[in-house]
């Protein structure tokens, strides 16, 4: 028994799409483009045992992220998606070391809270290597050395 | 010297020791297949296939072959670890690791600014031993953070042709909700994709953000919702 409308699959493969055709559910005749997409990059055996080798309730999945993985893939033949982790990897480093900055910052902030007082700027410019003096100082306990 | 010798001078590469076949100078596999790593070839052989990969080759210029052949051998040794998923899942917890970090960020200016806020303006002295806490905090980070997952000489600053329009990507995306299951967040990111059909998506698209719709074949009721527990 075959289906009346072949799916996008068996279109493009210009073969008979029977009833129980396995990329009938994930590959619509609308969606030309997406059996396309992926056969021209993974080819339709490949796509076919992939999607076999996982149970049908993951089928979908497999199918949308190979589609997600081969569009990338011609739109960038050298990186496909892996082009998208090395920028995601990239500004997850640039807000790491944002981040890190600025809990640097706070916890000075806290060890050392800022006055309005004249003293504690006096006691800061004290050293101009930033270290602060070991002198006895009202200001709580006195850092020697930052670095 | 017999020179009745049979043996190749050069050892066949990876890709025609698996094919079983002779190794040919001209051999197109040859520089980036090297007979000491088979189970690369054979990871990108069962994924794509080799005359799919033959054909991604021969579209690139040589210089390019290398970051390609690192890539796709990438994606399938992703693809065969997670048969459903692939790179899809790297890249959803990528996103979703991302998404915290920007929250993370947000609360921690907040933070500094009431600090801040509190003591007035920081004299000169102040902000230099900020300045100089900061930087020595991000050198450390800096430091655990070397990232390089293209092994083999490609290098993850090899190469850049097709990269430089992901650049730009994040700025201003939404993020599925960061206490959805797993899967969800997968599903959510793929739904994201499909709808733009169109074909004037481009890869930088991709990207959370501009993505709309995934999901395939709704119309025929084959999806199932997934149980979020």
């Amino acid at each position: 028994m075959t289906n009346s409308t072949r799916c996008a699959a068996c279109k493009q493969l210009r073969r008979r799409c029977p009833s129980d055709c396995i990329f009938l559910p994930y590959f619509p005749p609308y969606n030309p483009q997406r059996f396309s997409y992926v056969h021209r990059i993974y080819g339709a055996s490949n796509v076919g045992k992939m999607l076999q080798q996982v149970e049908e309730h993951e089928r979908g999945n497999v199918a949308d992220s190979l589609y997600y993985e081969a569009y990338c893939r011609i739109e960038d033949p050298i990186y496909g998606c892996v082009g998208i982790i090395t920028v995601l990897h990239e500004e997850i480093y640039h807000l790491q070391y944002q981040l890190a900055k600025i809990q640097a910052q706070i916890d000075l902030l806290k060890a050392h809270p800022p006055l309005q007082g004249l003293e504690y700027s006096a006691n800061l410019l004290a050293d101009q290597n930033g270290v602060y003096a070991s002198s006895p100082s009202s200001f709580g306990p006195s850092i020697h050395c930052l670095y | 010297m017999s020179s009745s010798s049979s043996l190749s001078s050069n050892s066949p590469c990876a890709a025609c020791k698996f094919l079983r076949r002779k190794c040919q100078p001209e051999c197109v596999f040859a520089p980036y297949f090297p007979p000491d790593q088979p189970q690369k070839f054979a990871n990108v052989h069962k994924v794509f296939g080799a005359s799919n990969v033959t054909k991604l080759l021969n579209e690139l210029q040589p210089h390019q072959r290398e970051d390609a052949v690192n890539s796709l051998a990438y994606e399938a040794d992703m693809r065969l670890r997670d048969p459903v998923y692939g790179c899809v899942g790297v890249i959803s917890l990528l996103q979703h690791q991302l998404r915290q970090l920007q929250m993370d960020l947000s609360c921690a200016k907040s933070e500094l600014s009431k600090y801040q806020n509190l003591g007035g303006i920081a004299s000169t002295a102040t902000h230099g031993l900020l300045a100089a806490a900061a930087a020595a905090a991000a050198t450390t980070a800096h430091h655990h953070q070397q990232f390089n997952f293209m092994t083999g000489g490609g290098g993850g600053g090899g190469g850049g042709g097709g990269r430089d329009h992901h650049h730009h990507l994040y700025h201003h995306h939404q993020f599925f909700p960061r206490d959805q299951p797993q899967q969800q967040q997968h599903q959510h990111m793929i739904r994201a994709f499909e709808g733009h059909g169109s074909n004037n998506f481009d890869a930088s698209g991709l990207l959370i953000g501009q993505l709309s719709q995934f999901q395939a074949a709704g119309a025929d009721g084959r999806r199932t919702p997934v149980d979020p527990s």
